[in-house]
């Protein structure tokens, strides 16, 4: 049988494990699954590989991407150049095209003839009757427009050379409890590979290799991961309102609170989720719940964070925990609900009218969202103020390789300074905001805790050091020193800045989801004869050792994924940092930054310095 | 003001209720409410209810929200915590708190600006959601503390004390409690503490949403001729559908009522209301009814008060929900985490 490879001569470079698949589908056409098991199979060979999502504000209709990245080295940032496109969405498919690298390959449903204008010489085009094989094989309309993404996925499996034994196992595994669905699906898989074997040499130059990359790993999402770290961390109280991207934080909760969170005993809850009428709302049953002693949170995202504004101004001046997870979305105002962006640092850091400043943690990966969901509430409750966990929706609503995730069965929740009805007993007077320890942390007691003593008034007035109405501006102002005195006790329970250094004169700062392009950076620009440190950032306020990095360098790359240099400002604002020892390198495009981007950016700079000097010795 | 200590001297044969505490255990700082406000009627009330159940001052929570009405929470039971949150949101702060920890009393205290305008969207959904809470509005038809604009209560044509007239239709909290959901909605006068008071003792006892609307004049801004919300015009138009008692469930029932002109209604924990019928076979569980009366009495100018509305076989948000018994506060980490055991099984679903 003569095979086919296509109609181009051009030559290819033999690429294994190192390429970027994506895939172009209609939103709403079943794509999703396909490709998630698609992804998902290359995990379990064993090798490096970071999917992404570039989907619509839109439920049915509107172009949607999967983008995958391989790479035996680990590099998982995003990186530009399409190697292999499965082009399914005619409303995108010229652009689709033409995003594909010369020498690459075009996967195209080919029941239909492409058009004279999308024919390029570069390419390789791979065309599959994906909609006459469905056609052909099954019956019910809607098994026609979903198997055709899995006839694909088969296709690739033989194009790529994957593991078919993985697929059906995944296949298997997905269907567990619908055992009627395995039959066709493996079926659907085995007529793409079939119809790619038989008509095109396979496997393509790109290909896949079985690796042991993956060993301890585990493929989640940031947010499925976030409510986990509430279930772990103690949180009883989930409020919320519906917002992408930050919805699938209270879905995770919810899911392993019905899991783990049953009384075995009586099949009592020890949970609730209270789906508010709006953020405003959201945000003050949380409050309600830390003011009463239980552990709660709201998860939302830029809009709704506005207005949560005045709640966390409230939460600050009054002393109440509460924790806030902002998955962070392209603004300002409704902006594009389904990208990715870290412009929300500024209004998080100082949320609210008047002097605040609000804690912030900033997770790079999912291990770190369990993490840092669960620390939330330990920090919360010690530093008794609102705890932001600023995630995005790059690192919430994609799969990411990661470290499998740990719990120390030795942990007990630090419940912060709450007195019970013993230690009142032995205080001559209780005073809500006295700082008794001198670290400007003061003892709080909950409701009904004691007949006599311990209750006192919160409010957001302005009050003195037993919790009455003041309108003394002395008092006031020693209120507010005390609260920044806190502030600074705060920062020896944060997460400290993880600094790489070995002496370079440059450096780079940077945090969340822009640390998926650095080691790519570094080792590239390495080859060049540049090297520098980094420094990636943790948490807010800044550790004194983020001042220090940034002086013990002649210039400093703060490279972040909003326009106007907010991590920078902060920098400026809390270190004092010089202006002219800080280079911002920026991306707001709404997509991740690649470190092809970073690395332009740090060369492009190089002829203001002497570049002779910055290079070592 | 509220930073002088109130004075703490009483005779020394003061009566004690059950709980060997005197009507001063109950009370709060000093006021700072203009003299003769309504809303200082409302803390003795509630002073006089509490101490008169028996009540155990610590294991209530004051919420309120922002205004005249919401300071009225450091004027009563100073043993118990209080929270003046932000303006239109006591709503969330009060279910989140009740969330945490099911058996405490809540009081919450707002006023027809918090609760009927920039509040309304909370307290519609604090309604649905049926909060075990007693959630009282002080109502004054007025924005007392930013010196007396109209408030969405006011009724079409009164009009303020600089004469602005309300060219609106007044929002009718009672009604629209009771059309949300509320299982016990009530109507009092901050004047009239004879019906106020077993109203506080019953709501504060009714296990769900219990809402009474208080009709509390503002002596500064809003007691004109001219102003529903006048002491005048409340005492003139005032129709008590009902005169009422409460006998709290450790009491011994001793009064005795002619046969017909009672209607008992006992509450869940064995505390009784009697209903000494003014009008006719009043029938409170009747919800069609309740609004017809009520409404039936604006149209002729009148006010229509007492209990209005009572459903004793609605759940609470925790019962909806399923709650384990032990109050959230209270469970640690060895109730609430469930260990390194299970995280490595849920780690092998991601893989």
């Amino acid at each position: 049988m003569p095979k086919l490879i296509s109609s181009s001569k051009v030559h290819t470079i033999p690429k294994v494990n190192d390429f970027v698949i994506k895939f172009a589908n209609v939103n709403g056409s079943g794509s999703a699954s396909a490709n998630n098991m698609f992804a998902k199979a290359l995990f379990r060979m064993g090798i490096p590989v970071s999917p992404h999502n570039i989907f619509p504000s839109n439920i049915q209709g509107l172009p949607t991407w999967y983008e995958v990245r391989i790479n035996e080295a680990g590099y998982l940032g995003r990186r530009e150049g399409v190697d292999l496109m499965v082009a399914m969405n005619e409303q995108t498919i010229k652009k689709d095209i033409d995003s594909v690298v010369s020498g690459g390959f075009i996967l195209y449903d080919s029941s239909k003839a492409l058009a004279n204008e999308l024919h390029r010489d570069d390419v390789h085009y791979l065309p599959i009757p994906l909609k006459d094989i469905c056609l052909q094989e099954f019956e019910k309309p809607a098994q026609r427009q979903l198997f055709k993404n899995i006839v694909y996925v088969g296709a690739l499996s033989a194009f790529l050379n994957i593991d078919f034994k993985v697929l059906t196992e995944m296949v298997s595994d997905q269907f567990r409890g619908k055992e009627k669905l395995i039959l066709p699906n493996i079926h659907a898989l085995e007529l793409g590979h079939q119809y790619a074997s038989e008509n095109f040499d396979c496997p393509l130059p790109l290909q896949l290799k079985t690796s042991d990359k993956n060993k301890s790993k585990i493929l989640i999402d940031g947010n499925t991961a976030i409510g986990l770290g509430c279930v772990y961390g103690g949180a009883t109280i989930g409020a919320w309102y519906p917002l992408t991207p930050s919805t699938s934080v209270v879905e995770s909760f919810r899911k392993y609170c019905n899991r783990l969170r049953i009384d075995p005993g009586t099949g009592k809850k020890k949970f609730s989720i209270i789906q508010a009428e709006d953020e405003l709302a959201a945000i003050g049953i949380a409050i309600g719940a830390g003011w009463n002693g239980a552990r709660a949170f709201t998860a939302s995202s830029g809009p709704g964070v506005s207005l949560m504004q005045e709640f966390l101004g409230l939460a600050y001046f009054s002393e109440v925990p509460v924790v806030l997870f902002n998955i962070q979305r392209v603004g300002p105002s409704t902006g594009m609900p389904t990208r990715s962006q870290q412009s929300d640092l500024l209004t998080c850091a100082y949320a609210s009218h008047g002097d605040t400043k609000h804690i912030l943690l900033f997770p790079a990966t999912p291990k770190e969202c369990f993490e840092f969901a669960a620390d939330s509430f330990d920090l919360a409750d010690r530093i008794q103020s609102p705890i932001i966990v600023m995630s995005d929706l790059e690192l919430g609503m994609n799969d990411q390789i990661c470290d499998t995730l740990n719990w120390d069965d030795k942990r007990e929740y630090d419940r912060g300074k709450v007195l019970n009805a013993d230690q009142l007993e032995e205080i001559e007077k209780f005073g809500r905001y006295l700082d008794s320890d001198d670290d400007g942390i003061p003892y709080r007691t909950y409701p009904g805790t004691h007949p006599s003593k311990g209750s006192y008034f919160t409010r957001g007035s302005s009050h003195d050091a037993y919790a009455a109405y003041t309108e003394d501006g002395n008092t006031y102002a020693e209120m507010m020193d005390r609260l920044t005195k806190k502030m600074i006790t705060a920062i020896s329970y944060l997460p400290e800045p993880e600094i790489s250094e070995t002496k370079n004169k440059l450096g780079m700062i940077y945090l969340g989801t822009t640390t998926s392009a650095i080691q790519e950076t570094i080792d590239s620009l390495g080859k060049k004869g540049i090297s520098l440190d980094t420094m990636r950032i943790r948490a807010f306020p800044f550790h004194d050792s983020v001042a220090d990095f940034i002086n013990s360098h002649e210039l400093v790359y703060v490279i972040e994924q909003n326009r106007d240099a907010q991590l920078k400002s902060l920098l400026k604002i809390e270190c004092n940092a010089n202006e002219s020892q800080m280079h911002s390198i920026l991306s707001y495009n709404g997509i991740l930054i690649t470190a092809t981007h970073i690395e332009a950016d740090i060369l492009a700079s190089m002829p203001e310095l002497t570049i002779t000097e910055s290079l070592p010795a | 003001m509220s930073y002088i200590s109130k004075p703490k001297f009483m005779h020394p044969e003061m009566s004690t209720n059950d709980l060997g505490l005197t009507r001063r255990d109950y009370e709060g700082t000093l006021t700072t409410l203009c003299g003769g406000c309504g809303h200082d009627s409302i803390s003795a009330a509630i002073i006089q209810a509490a101490s008169g159940m028996s009540l155990e001052p610590h294991r209530v929570a004051k919420i309120s929200g922002i205004g005249c009405s919401s300071k009225i929470p450091s004027y009563f039971l100073s043993k118990s915590h209080g929270f003046n949150s932000v303006h239109g949101r006591m709503p969330s702060v009060a279910t989140g708190a009740n969330i945490a920890n099911k058996n405490l009393h809540y009081v919450g205290i707002s006023g027809d600006g918090d609760s009927a305008s920039i509040g309304l969207g909370q307290f519609c959904h604090i309604v649905r959601r049926r909060i075990n809470m007693l959630y009282i509005v002080a109502n004054n038809g007025t924005y007392g503390l930013t010196k007396g604009q109209l408030s969405a209560t006011a009724d079409l044509g009164s009009t303020t004390k600089s004469g602005e007239e309300s060219q609106f239709d007044n929002i009718d909290m009672a009604t629209l409690a009771i059309e949300l959901g509320a299982s016990f909605v009530a109507r009092s006068f901050s004047g009239d503490k004879e019906q106020l008071i077993p109203l506080l003792q019953a709501g504060l006892t009714h296990k769900g949403f219990a809402f009474i609307d208080i009709v509390s004049p503002c002596v500064t801004f809003n007691n004109t001729d001219a102003s529903a919300h006048g002491y005048k015009n409340t005492w003139e138009n005032y129709i008590a559908l009902s005169a009422l008692d409460f006998v709290p469930m450790r009491k011994e029932i001793t009064t005795s009522y002619a046969a017909g002109k009672e209607k008992e209604i006992t509450l869940h924990d064995g505390s009784v209301i009697h209903l000494h019928k003014t009008n006719g076979n009043y029938d409170p569980y009747d919800k069609e009814n309740a609004l017809h009366h009520i409404n039936q009495h604006k149209k002729q100018g009148k006010i229509a008060t007492g209990l209005l509305y009572i459903n004793q076989s609605t759940s609470d948000l925790h019962e909806l929900q399923d709650t384990v018994d032990k109050p959230f506060n209270s469970l640690n980490s060895h109730d609430l985490c469930p260990g390194n055991e299970a995280l490595s099984d849920i780690n092998n679903t991601f893989r």
